[in-house]
């Protein structure tokens, strides 16, 4: 008898790259609907948009680089990079601005590098780099938590918003929009305002703005499950809030009305978010443990030089671009000693 | 952690990094009891059947030989002999499928059964192996053809002569390897034989200590061979946690002793000794009756064997017998593995002999081994890295062996990788991360031969154009004295009187004459009056033959 042969081993765990996405997808669920619940639909039409133009781009490419096109698709990953581009950028952000963010994303940062698992940086965040410094107000104009604001826009008006890149019909930007929490507290302490007068504001939660803390927690849910899925593992996020909470603690130890406390830094702005699902990229983070620890501490604590005295108040994506150049070096310089190399003989 | 041994001794364990908890698929075989395979019409017996050299056949197509008897052997230091499973006439020495990945043929022995399984004078046993000397016992053992057979068949003399001081036996009883049963009906079936061979073991190498160390999901294994032990017995039968691969000897050691065998190093190193069950169990044959290893014990299972068992083979049996004696295939296979799942090689034919090393017959369904789809990208998640038991980082070697990156793989510790098969059994892009590493490995060697060859062929260059310049010199130096003799004037002679110029005439004469007589004497040599053009042949001949021999000095 004949039989077929393949090299060993001849057993594999039945997970796979499209599973792991999916898990991703998965986990950022809930966080995207206490998004909409909070700042209304803008999010859900921006994730729409950025996935049919991720795929589309990603197919495109492909097909000029005559790869296959459909088991690429169906990995899922271009679908990943367009929800977390979609969640980071504000709700109202008008829609050719979101698709030249996702050409930017698949086609230069993540298929001219060589496509999945090899580009050095987070697509969506290099993307929403890009925009940030080339179209500041619209990047920067985010909406109010609905129970603040002045004019909820419903669904038409948000969806107009978007594909007009002009305001609803009667109403002024600057009446409908408004400045991130982090914005907010930047400008007022630039201001020489006081930290405990700026909390007076009704703005405010309990850690951070009203709102974005919830947004925060559902997605600090949704990390804990992928690291109990083991999609993820506790050292990337775990370092990230030690170096953001370690130095926040001693600025706010050192002058506690000029530097907002440590959970103010954890509960505000994309901090959650970036240490579950942004700076745990596989791709794009350190691979060996020591790596990633390194490698979460330090994005952490640029995350806060950069919020406390760099030149935007939204800090997690630089933070991870110039962590991802470092990787490889971190990596080389971490290795895990190998079976058999220690003094461990006897 | 720390666990109750035999004789209610507590001992330490230690982990080693990484593992995995493979469903281990090992009732299917455990269902039957042990049975004999009955002897087959005819025994392929490969002449090489253990890590080293081949042997060399001690027979010719014709001879009869009887069972037990040595029909192939080798004086080279890394040699197992072959005997004769059965008595019968030996039918050719030819090329023949063997088992090896390559799938390619190798040169074996055909020996065609005569049933009259008619023994050889087997050698005397030794029961008092105590007070044997040990030279004996190691010659006994490697005139038994005994190899490792966990499944890396080096020849087990020489693991007993490592000349360092022994501390630890170890007796591998692990069976890490999902579907495979073999050893734990062998500690189930003959415990004595087992402990026979660990006793026999210790005394060569005057370890103080002996542990067995056996998976926890063995428990008849275990309590059987603990309940064999005798008071006077210095051997442990150590419970170990079910997590593969725990039975890679350098795993054992560490998961027994908290030692890590160095890389590149052996484990003598560190007094300890690793064997596996069945080799000591052969061992004790061996000694206590002369026996050679002519069987073993095979495992055969998987959905696509009728009747999955465990069966005592005679080696040579081709799997195609063996597993038409047992009820043959039910279709649910369309591969059929030697080894278990994890780290066992496909057969593309079963008219493969079983050999020292086999182990294991698997002929698994989809729903038990799934054949999986093409690679995908690497995601650089870290999962490969995170169960390797060597703590290597996969992901990083992969992408050096496909850019065969050679040297970079090999600072990332490529030659410690035991090819156990966990980083490719987690990868979510299913990338056959092990077939890598072995390419990489091959590669190297490749290379390396290439270096020692372009650096032979360097020092031979180097030294034909020392030997050049030294015959120009020589003959410039010829030269030189030849003009220096043409430079000095020749010695007048001085005037002959007389009387000695007739004498020295009349002398001439005479000379001139015996020279004449001689050459009419002695035949014509075929060297005389050549022609210019043979000349110059011969010049260039002789020339040639001094060459040569300057380039033997």
């Amino acid at each position: 008898m004949q039989f077929q042969t393949f090299s060993s081993p001849h057993t594999r765990r039945p997970n796979s790259v499209d599973k792991v996405m999916l898990q991703v997808i998965l986990a950022l669920l809930p966080g995207v609907l206490a998004m909409t619940w909070y700042f209304g639909p803008g999010v859900l039409v921006n994730i729409v948009i950025a996935t049919l133009s991720a795929v589309a781009f990603e197919a495109l490419v492909l097909k000029l680089r005559k790869r296959p096109v459909m088991p690429t698709l169906y990995d899922l990953s271009a679908v990943v990079t367009a929800i977390l581009f979609a969640i980071a950028v504000p709700p109202l952000l008008p829609w050719w601005l979101t698709v030249i963010g996702m050409a930017f994303a698949i086609i230069m940062v993540k298929q001219l590098y060589g496509g999945m698992g090899y580009n050095p940086f987070n697509p969506a965040m290099a993307a929403y780099v890009l925009l940030l410094i080339s179209w500041p107000i619209p990047m920067t104009s985010w909406l109010p938590p609905v129970v603040l604001s002045a004019n909820p826009l419903d669904f038409m008006q948000i969806v107009s918003a978007i594909f007009t890149g002009s305001p609803p019909t009667g109403l002024e930007w600057d009446a409908i929009t408004m400045a991130t929490p982090l914005d907010e507290m930047r400008t007022n302490l630039d201001q020489g305002h006081m930290i405990s007068e700026i909390f007076q504001s009704p703005l405010w939660g309990d850690f951070g703005g009203q709102g974005w803390e919830w947004v925060g927690n559902w997605f600090l849910m949704g990390g804990l499950w992928l690291i109990y899925k083991r999609t993820i593992t506790w050292h990337i996020p775990l370092a990230f809030f030690a170096g953001l909470t370690g130095l926040a603690m001693i600025t706010f130890l050192f002058d506690p009305e000029s530097y907002p406390f440590a959970l103010f830094h954890v509960f505000s702005g994309g901090a959650i978010l970036g240490a579950f699902f942004i700076a745990t990229d596989p791709v794009t983070a350190c691979t060996t443990r020591k790596g990633q620890l390194i490698y979460g501490v330090a994005i952490g604590m640029l995350v806060y030089i950069i919020r406390t005295w760099g030149g935007y108040p939204d800090a997690v994506a630089f933070a991870v671009l110039l962590l991802n150049m470092a990787a490889p070096t971190i990596d080389y310089y971490t290795r895990p000693q190998v079976f058999g190399h220690g003094d461990n003989h006897g | 952690m720390y666990v109750e041994s035999s004789k209610g001794k507590i001992r330490r364990l230690w982990d080693f990094h990484g593992g995995l908890h493979l469903p281990d698929n090992k009732r299917q075989s455990l269902q039957t009891d042990l049975t004999s395979a009955t002897m087959p019409a005819r025994l392929i017996l490969p002449l090489r059947q253990h890590i080293g050299e081949s042997a060399i056949p001690l027979v010719k197509p014709g001879d009869r030989v009887l069972k037990g008897e040595k029909i192939a052997d080798n004086t080279a230091p890394v040699c197992a002999p072959i005997h004769a499973p059965t008595s019968g006439i030996i039918k050719g020495i030819e090329a023949h499928p063997i088992p090896h990945p390559s799938g390619l043929n190798g040169p074996a022995i055909v020996l065609e059964v005569d049933g009259k399984d008619e023994w050889a004078d087997l050698p005397a046993p030794i029961n008092d192996f105590q007070n044997v000397d040990k030279s004996l016992l190691l010659q006994r053992v490697r005139e038994s053809g005994i190899v490792g057979l966990g499944g890396a068949t080096f020849p087990a003399a020489i693991k007993l002569n490592p000349g360092k001081a022994i501390k630890t036996l170890i007796i591998n009883g692990a069976e890490c390897e999902p579907f495979i049963t073999c050893d734990d009906r062998l500690m189930q079936g003959a415990p004595d034989r087992i402990l026979n061979g660990a006793r026999i073991l210790q005394h060569i190498l005057g370890a103080e200590e002996c542990l067995i160390g056996i998976e926890d999901n063995k428990p008849d294994a275990i309590s059987t061979l603990r309940s064999h032990l005798t008071d006077d017995d210095s051997i442990e039968v150590v419970r170990i946690p079910t997590l593969y691969p725990s039975g890679g000897e350098k795993q054992l050691i560490r998961i027994l002793t908290g030692q890590e065998v160095p890389s590149e190093g052996l484990p003598a190193q560190l007094g300890v000794i690793c064997h596996n069950v069945a080799t000591a169990a052969a061992i004790a044959d061996a000694v206590l009756e002369g026996r050679p290893l002519i069987s073993r014990l095979v495992t055969l299972t998987g959905e696509g064997i009728a009747n999955p068992c465990n069966m005592e083979v005679p080696l040579g049996i081709t799997a195609a017998d063996l597993i038409e004696q047992t009820g043959g295939y039910t279709g649910k296979s369309s591969q059929l593995i030697m080894g278990g799942p994890m780290m066992g090689f496909n057969l593309s034919t079963d008219q493969v002999p079983i050999t020292k090393g086999s182990n294991c017959l698997l002929a698994p369904s989809e729903e038990e081994v799934p054949t999986t789809g093409s690679a995908l990208a690497c995601i650089r998640c870290g999962r490969c890295a995170e169960v390797c038991p060597v703590n290597l980082l996969p992901q990083q070697m992969y992408w050096f062996s496909r850019a065969k990156e050679l040297e970079k793989v090999q600072d990332y510790n490529l030659f410690d990788c035991i090819e156990c098969g966990c980083c490719s059994h987690v990868c979510p892009s299913h990338i056959p991360l092990v077939h890598y590493f072995r390419f990489a490995k091959t590669e190297s060697w490749a290379k390396e031969k290439e270096l020692q060859a372009a650096d032979h062929a360097k020092k031979r260059h180097d030294f034909r154009i020392a030997r050049l310049e030294r015959l120009d010199a020589e003959r410039k130096a010829r030269l030189r004295k030849k003009k220096e003799n043409l430079g000095k004037k020749k010695p007048v002679k001085p005037a002959a009187k007389g009387e000695d110029a007739k004498k020295a005439a009349i002398e001439a004469a005479m000379k001139r004459a015996a020279a004449k007589k001689a050459a009419q004497q002695s035949p014509p040599k075929n060297t005389d009056n050549l022609t210019p053009a043979q000349q110059k042949q011969l010049d260039a001949v002789d020339k040639h033959r001094a060459e040569t021999t300057a380039d033997q000095e």
